[in-house]
Parts: C-alpha cells; structure tokens; sequence
C-alpha cells in the first residue's frame, strides 16, 4: 500500500499522464489485498468444494484467498495452539459452545458488524447458535446436516420394509432385519465421538431440548434418574446393533450400510461422502423414530452447523470481513454445495433448486425439527467432550452395558466437577 | 575417563586461546540443552502446582498446590489403568519381547548361511515410524476387513466375534504384539553384537569340559553378557514408560489402551487443555523415568571409575 | 565399552552345528521370517487392489487386478513430494547439525578433563531418555514467545513474525536439542578409545584444541559418524510428536505427519493409505537396506555400553 500511495505521489509531482494511467492499473490490480484462511477441509471433495467458494468470493471481491489446509482432525487437535500462534484471519469452525469458548478466551474476534449486514440472511436459531455469552456475534455459518437413520434403498425395496415412525415399529423393523440376515443397526465408535450421537437422540426424545442443553452447560446433573434412563433405552437397543462398535470407524460402519451388510444406520448426513455418486443416489433417510414421550413433537435433532470465525488479531479485517460477507451468501454456499452435496446450506438466499434429493430431504427434516442441537461435543465445554472425558465414558458404557449406571453416572459428574472453573 | 587425568592435569598445558575454544565447543551445545529440554523440564515441575487452561498471559496461571496430584490419584479415572498398562507393558517387554530377541541373537550368532538376510527381516520393522506401525497392524486387526478376523472366521457377523481393537480385555495385547514386532528386532541386534564380542575361546574351553550348548550359554556366555544385559534392561523399561504412538494411533489411547504419555497428551493438548493438570502426569512420569535413568548414570560412572 | 565391540566386530567363526540341526533352525528361521514380514507385505498386497475390489470382495480374497494406480494416486492427491521435500529441509540440516554439535561436546569432555565434564556428561545422558510430552508445554510457549528480528519478519525464515514456532528453524532445533544427549554419549564412548598418545602427538606439533578436533580426532571418529548419522535420519525422519505440536501450516509439515491426508475425516480407502504409508516408509526402507551396516553399528555403537 506505501509503496502504492508514493508511486501515485511521484505521478502527481510529476503529472505525467501516461504514468497515470499505467499506476492507476496497477492500482485496481493491487486493490484486492490478501486474507489468509485456516481450513479444516482436507478431504479431497471439501476440499474442492471449498475452493469453489472461494474462488466465487475472490471473484466478488477482487480479494486473493491463501488457504492454509490442515488435515482435519490435527486442526482440532492443535486449535488451541494454532490461536495462540500464527493463526490465518479466517478460520473454519463449529457453532455452539464451542466457538464461544474460544471467543471467551480472546482467541477469536467479534463480527457482529458482519452480522449487521447479513443478519436478514439466516433463520434466527442461526444467529442464535452464532451469539457469545456477552451478545456479540462470534461466528458465521455456512451449511449444516442432520443426524438421521440412513439406508440402502435398493435392499430396501428389494425386502420390502417399510419406514419405522415409532420405537415399537423400529425394533419390529430390526428384529425382521436380523432374522432376514443383516445386521440391524451398523454402529461405530473407534473414535469416541459418533456414539455421543446416539446419546444425543436418545435424551431428547426422552428428556427434551432443554434437558440437554442444560446437561451440557452442566446445569443439570449427569445423577439425575434422566440420564439413566436414556442409559437403560439405549442398552435396550444395543442387541440391535452392531456388535464390536469400539473396534470400528464409522467409515467402515458406512461402509457396511452403503454395501447392504447393515439395514441402518443412525449418523450425520456425511456418511454419504464414503460413498460413489451411484452409491449415494441409492441412500435414502428418515428421522430417528420417536419414543412415545411428552417430546415427541419437538422432533428435537442434532443439525450442526460448520462455519467461519475471525481470528484474534487478523492481519486484514477488512478483507476478511468482506470475505465472512461473501460466504454468508447462498451464491458461496451453492458453490461449496454444487461440489459437496451432503449438507445443506445456512443462508436463506440459497438456491434450494439444484438439491439432489437427499439435500432435499435433509433439509426438510431440520425445517420439521422444533429443537435443534448442534452436538454433545459442540454444546459442552471441550475438556468435558475429550478424550478422557465423555469419549471414555460412552466407550465404557458400550463396553460394558450392564455395568452398575449409578457409579458410571457418578464418575461423570465428578470428572465435571474436577473441571477448574471457566 | 582419559587416562591422563591420573597421571597430569593436562589442562595446564593448554593455552588461553585452546582453553576458550574448548569453552565454545562446550558451550553452544549445552546451550541448546539447558534451553530447549532442562528449561522446559524444570518449567513443567512448577506448572503442575497451577492449573491453568494454557491460553492467555502468564498471569492466568493459578498456584493451586497438590491438588491437580490428589485428583490425579484420588478421582481420575484413567490413571490407575494407565499406570497399570505401562508396568504390563513392560512386564510383556521383559518378560517375552526381550527374551524373544535374545533367543534369535543366539540363534543367529550361530553362523549359519544367510545370517544377514534373517537379521534383516527380523530387524525391519525397527526402522517403520510407529504411526506406519500403527496402521499396518490394524489392517491386521480391524473387525470386519482385518487380515485376523477374515482368516479365523472371526468377523463381528460370526458367531464367535474378536474384537481386536474395541475390545478393552483384549486391545493392549494386542497393541503389544505390534510394539514387540519393533521391540524384539531392536534386541535382537544389540544381543547380537554382545554376543560376537564373547570370546570364542570361552565357548571352546567350557564345551572340552563337557558342558552341552544350554549349561555353555547359561555358565558362560550369559555372564560375560552383562554390560549388555544392562543395556537392554534399561532401554526396555525407557521404551515402555515412552510407549505412545501405536496406542495414539489406533485410539488415541481410550477404553483399554490409556497410557500415562497419552494421558500427558490428551491433557495438554486439545481443544481446552488442562496444563497443570497435564503437568503433573507429565512429572509422574518424570518421577518413574529418573529411576532407571539415576541406576543406569549411576552404573556408567562407576564403570569410568575401573 | 561400546566401541571395542564395534571395533571387534568380525565374521563369526564357523561354529557348524550339525546337519539335522541346521535345517531345522533354518526351517524355524524361514518360518519366523515370513511371520515377521507378513503385516508387511499384506499392507503391500492391499495397496495393489483397487478400492472398489476390496470392499466388494473382502480383503481376504483373490486379486481380479493388481495395480499401481493407489501409489500414483497417493503420490499425487496427498502430494507427497512437497511433504518429501518438507522433511529433507528439517531432516539434513538437524543431522549435520547434531553431529556437528554433538562431536565437539563428545571431543571436549573425553579428550581433556576439566571439573564438569562428567556432571554434564550425565546431564545429556539423562536428558535424552526423557519422554518428550514432559517438555512439551513450557516448550510451546517458549516457541509463542521467541519474535524474529524486524528485518527477517516477512522471510521465509519468519513469515509471520515468529522466529520458532511453525518454522524450520523451530523444528531442527529441537531435533538437534533432544539427540544431543544421545550423540555425544555415543561419540564421547567412541572417542575415549582413541589412543590418548594422539592429543600429546598433536600437542607436540603446536597444534591447538581446535585443530586437534578438526584434523585429527574427527577424521578417526568417521565410522561412528557415518553410523549416527544414519540412525539420526531415520529418527528424525520418523518422528511425528514435535512436528504435530510446533507447526501449524499444512502444506509445510514434514511427510511423516502428511500421512493424515490420506486418512480423511469423510472417506477412508484404506487401500490408498497401504500405499501412502509404504511411499512414507520408502526412504527409511532404503537407507536401512542400503546403509544396513552402518545402521546396525549406530544402534549398538550407541547402547552396547559395558
């Protein structure tokens, strides 16, 4: 930029036109700074898919996008240093708790002034999902997906089942499943966190919205005779699925519901990405099957959502708000979508009109849900949802589903407790 | 020790100039030690009597004296399994892998032709980074694609069903067998030099006494192998308080397979680490290293001393 | 000591067994071999079979098609030769550097006795056996806290204003710090052996400290350099502890780290990993069939301490 403002200095001190003309080029050349991205889209589809959208928002902007790529789960891991470190102004990241926690810390900006401008964009549960504890918005969403029960519509049709709405029709279905020779329900935790799925559904339909919510910000206690009945349910299902869940990734588990070894599978939407293009045309989904509680019409759900945050000090605001701008549009989120199609984008702007069926159908079902929830390990403080916290005590449970509640409970809340004060 | 010290100081013979050259070789090395691992070591001591979140300015850190040592030993789940694991980690090393490597020592110090190509085969995996190990070995073991399960019919769609990885009963045996695959060729070679050191004529004398090739190796060799032995006793206890990347790889070392440096990891790193508390796992460790470490330093210098 | 081992390392003489006996430990010996290679060389039998085979037919079953394409696959979508390129830059200049460092704190406490050199002999010693998650914190903060000089920021050598963290430099550094204890363990063993007469012959010509190091120590102490220094690169090449805590930009991660492309969060093909892992063990495999000697001498030079 000096060096901008000293050339067109030297062109007026000297008034030579010709001079003019060519700075005055290189000008609008250079008007476009440079804004850095951290990314977590490492696979190669998102990946491609999200250069789609930047390459859109370059283009709207005149702005020029260098992305720092890091495999997905080692920018999870390395968040807290990376924010401490050299991060990009931009960054990808998750809604909910967990990007106030890191706004709480000072480690990300406020974009409430973005949120100005695109606030006519999103429903309000988004903007709400996007708000710090203090009132300022934190984050910007981009798409989201359901946590749904997936299966392989050709075995489907070809066996005749039919659409499970209630519990009693969906252990019917499973039970005929097994006798037909597949397994029930494909299941997979090797990694700790997809059975927290699971869990997540099971509460709210037994517990409702606000009983997790406020499990997760540790307002209610995990002792409560609720939790334990979401425990008892779910051992009351385990015999319908897959057994050897703490051996497996959930890749595998898809892998067995895209072949037909598996009738279902409960999982986000991505469980599509394992797929190839004829694979997923043949995947269909339903909402996990309601209880017969008080919550049954809330159809409460896990949709979370993926975005953007700004980072603690960005080298260049502007740019990067503009850039937070640009992907609040539906026309960036088509981008990404037309090459990702397994989610479904945030903005109300988007061009709903080339969704594959499968979009389609998962955006109905968050548009039916009355109570969206982004996660367990999006909804809670992340030192709670780790490695050694609730990824161990689920895998405990799974590995042992008879063990004594009380005590399993118990140890959970007095992990929470040990936790030091935020 | 040089031999000089006893008859001279040499030092007196050297120069101003030798004498800051000497400094300078010592320094810049020691230097990089005292700043990058002996800072940073005493550094950790102190940040396990706080508890801080590792963000943010100095001054966030709380003093909070033994309490992140008593919740580690009265409340945290993970610990007493993680500590158990690393003593059967190196009861398993001890009492199997290292045998196993001395047994192939003295069967390859035989002699026999294609001597090289066995140490070669067995000592292969020694040089794999165990993140590869990692993934080699659960191609092995994973459920329903692995290599085992597939073979034995034992798939999670059979009736008898191993869970080799999922199963907490089962995974760190496992897990053991794939660290033992780099264990046992390590050993092995260094058995294998000890060995070729062995004067043959030891060898010679005991059998014209007629001693068969068992007493041979136990009343002779054995006993002129005890420097090695040493050696390989506190490299196997070093290993098996370092055990972490095959556990963190195929885990990240949860439901079975927990790990006192994983616990160190899992605490200080993440998305909301627990420094303090991570630091004083950390100094456990410490704590449990500087045993063999001392016995060892404590060996060296008694043998400078002969 | 470990280099009078080295030293009379030699052809073992021929202690013929029996003829029964020998075929039968070399059955033995061919079965152990094949059960050793096996992880290996079924990751290698997977990485040949297309994805849509194997989840089709099972893993456990015949090949239709045996191909390249996974490697060329590997090669190219995780681009593996900038990451090969990544690590050289760490790699080469951490194990010149280390043994560089290394010899001259091995020359100055072996060679000349002076008051700390045993203290800090055994400084470096035990140092080296720590786990590195013990210093991993203070150390990251130390990194956080290290500003490049104004005129570097923008350089390649701090492109954003730090001097350590997510740099080169950061990441040969504490490669160097934490193999120092070992290699100056290893060459302070080997050049205590040295004939101590070598120092008073070059003191008798004039020559000083330095040029009784450069000329004379060094040119002897080859063998055990050649021998470190291969065993370093694999170390160091192997590791993935300090890269994944000390850097934060993808695309200038070492390739060890790299691996995790291929592993990703949506899609796994587990045959396309086989074959990314095999490309990151290739350089390894290579200077370990190649140098193996030299490879094996590094290990034992360095423990075989009696």
């Amino acid at each position: 930029m000096a060096v901008r403002h000293a050339a067109r200095g030297s062109v007026v001190a000297t008034g030579l036109a010709v001079a003019a003309l060519s700075v005055s080029a290189v000008g609008a050349a250079a008007q476009g700074g440079t804004v850095t991205v951290g990314s977590n889209y490492s696979d190669e589809v998102p990946k491609a898919a999200f250069q789609a959208a930047l390459d859109h928002c370059a283009q709207q902007t005149g702005d020029t996008y260098v992305v720092n790529t890091v495999e997905h789960g080692a920018f999870q891991d390395n968040i807290n240093s990376y924010l401490q470190g050299t991060p990009d102004d931009v960054f990808t990241w998750f809604a909910g708790y967990r990007a106030k926690f890191f706004y709480a810390q000072g480690l990300a900006a406020p974009v409430s002034d973005v949120w100005a401008d695109i606030e006519s964009n999103y429903n309000p549960a988004f903007k709400g999902a996007s708000t710090a504890d203090d009132g300022e918005q934190i984050f910007v969403p981009f798409y989201n997906y359901p946590w749904v029960v997936i299966y392989n519509k050709a075995i489907w049709d070809e066996k005749g089942y039919e659409v499970p709405h209630t519990l009693e029709e969906f252990t019917a279905l499973a039970t005929q499943m097994q006798a037909d020779g597949l397994i029930p329900v494909a299941f997979a935790d090797k990694d700790g966190w997809p059975a927290m799925g699971t869990f997540d559904i099971l509460n709210m339909r037994i517990n409702g919205y606000d009983f997790h919510t406020g499990l997760m910000a540790g307002s209610e206690s995990w002792t409560d005779p609720k939790v334990t009945a979401v425990f008892e349910a779910w051992r009351s299902l385990l015999p319908v699925h897959q057994a050897g869940a703490l051996g497996r990734t959930w890749q595998e588990a898809a892998q067995d519901m895209i072949a037909g070894r598996a009738g279902m599978y409960f999982l986000g939407t991505f469980a599509g990405e394992q797929a190839d293009e004829a694979q997923r045309a043949n995947l269909d989904f339903f909402p996990f099957p309601t209880l017969g509680t008080e919550f049954d019409a809330q159809l409460g759900i896990d949709a979370p959502i993926d975005g953007f945050m700004l980072s603690r000090e960005p080298a260049n605001a502007d740019g990067a708000k503009d850039l937070l701008r640009c992907l609040a549009t539906g026309a960036a989120q088509n981008a990404f979508l037309a090459v990702s199609p397994n989610n479904v984008a945030a903005a109300n702007d988007a061009d709903t009109s080339a969704y594959t069926p499968f979009q389609e159908k998962a955006a109905a079902i968050i548009a039916g849900s009355g109570a969206i929830a982004q996660f367990l390990d999006r909804d809670t403080r992340p030192d709670f949802a780790g490695a050694n916290g609730m990824q161990s005590f689920l895998q405990s449970f799974l590995g042992e589903p008879d063990q004594d509640l009380a005590a399993l409970q118990a140890s959970i809340q007095d992990f929470w407790d040990t936790l030091p004060p935020q | 020790m040089p031999e000089g010290r006893r008859r001279r100081r040499r030092g007196s013979t050297l120069t101003t100039r030798d004498r800051l050259t000497l400094v300078g070789m010592v320094a810049v090395p020691t230097f990089l030690v005292v700043a990058f691992i002996l800072v940073p070591t005493i550094l950790s001591i102190l940040l396990s009597f706080t508890s801080w979140n590792g963000i943010g300015g100095l001054d966030r850190i709380q003093y909070v004296g033994l309490d992140n040592y008593v919740n580690l030993f009265t409340k945290y789940r993970p610990f007493w399994p993680a500590l158990s694991h690393n003593i059967l980690w190196l009861a398993f090393f001890l009492f199997v892998a290292t045998p196993l490597g001395l047994f192939f020592a003295v069967l390859l110090d035989k002699g026999i032709r294609g001597t090289r190509i066995y140490q070669s085969v067995l000592y292969m995996p020694v040089v794999l980074s165990l993140a590869i190990v990692g993934f080699i070995w659960t191609l092995q073991y994973s459920p329903d694609q692995g290599f085992l399960n597939n073979l034995f019919g034992t798939t999670s769609r059979d009736e008898h069903f191993i869970d080799w990885l999922g199963d907490k009963d089962i995974n760190l045996w496992a897990v053991l067998v794939a660290a033992s695959w780099r264990h046992v060729g390590y050993v092995m070679v260094l058995y294998l030099a000890g060995l070729k050191a062995v004067d043959p004529s030891l060898r010679e004398a005991a059998q014209l006494d007629g001693a068969n090739e068992r007493q041979t190796f136990l009343r002779v060799v054995f006993p002129v192998l005890r420097p090695i032995n040493i050696v390989v006793l506190v490299i196997t206890v070093i290993e098996s308080l370092r055990a972490f990347d095959i556990a963190y790889v195929i885990n990240r070392g949860k439901n079975g397979l927990e790990l006192l440096s994983i616990l160190v990891t899992n605490n200080l790193i993440g998305e909301a680490s627990l420094v303090g508390f991570g630091s004083a796992i950390a100094v456990v460790l410490l704590v449990i290293s500087l045993g063999p470490i001392v016995y060892y330093l404590v060996r060296s210098v008694r043998a400078e001393a002969e | 000591m470990s280099t009078a081992i080295l030293a009379r390392e030699q052809p073992a003489p021929e202690r013929r067994p029996p003829d029964r006996r020998r075929i039968a430990l070399h059955g033995f010996l061919i079965v152990v071999s094949i059960v050793w290679l096996f992880p290996l060389l079924w990751t290698i039998y997977q990485a040949l079979r297309p994805y849509s085979e194997t989840s089709n037919k099972g893993f456990l079953s015949l090949p239709d098609t045996l191909t390249l394409d996974n490697f060329t696959t590997a090669w190219n979508s995780a681009e593996l030769a900038r990451y090969f390129l990544n690590t050289l830059v760490i790699v080469v200049p951490a194990v010149i550097l280390v043994l560089f460092l290394a010899s001259m704190m091995a020359f100055a406490v072996s060679r000349y006795s002076w008051r700390f050199n045993l203290v800090l002999l055994m400084l470096f010693t035990a140092l080296n056996l720590l786990p590195p998650q013990v210093i991993i914190t203070p150390l990251f903060r130390i990194y956080l806290a290290i500003r490049a000089p104004e005129v570097l920021v923008g350089t390649p050598l701090a492109e954003r204003g730090l001097l350590l963290y997510d740099q080169y430099l950061g990441m040969v550094l504490i490669h160097v710090a934490f193999q120092l204890g070992f290699c100056t363990f290893v060459l302070s063993n080997y050049m205590k052996t040295l004939p101590k007469e070598l120092n008073e012959a070059a003191v008798v010509d004039g020559a000083g400290v330095w040029t009784t190091y450069s000329r004379v120590i060094m040119p002897l102490t080859r063998p055990a350099l050649a021998a470190l220094g291969t065993l370093q690169f694999t170390w160091i090449y192997n590791d993935f502890f300090w890269a994944l805590m000390l850097m934060s930009t993808g695309s200038k991660l070492p390739i060890t780290s790299a691996l995790n492309n291929l592993k990703g969060q949506f899609f796994v093909d587990n045959n396309l990993v086989a074959a990314g892992a095999l490309l990151v063990a290739l350089p390894t495999l290579v200077v370990y069939l190649v140098l193996q000697r030299q490879f094996i001498g590094g290990l034992t030079l360095g423990s075989t301490k009696g």
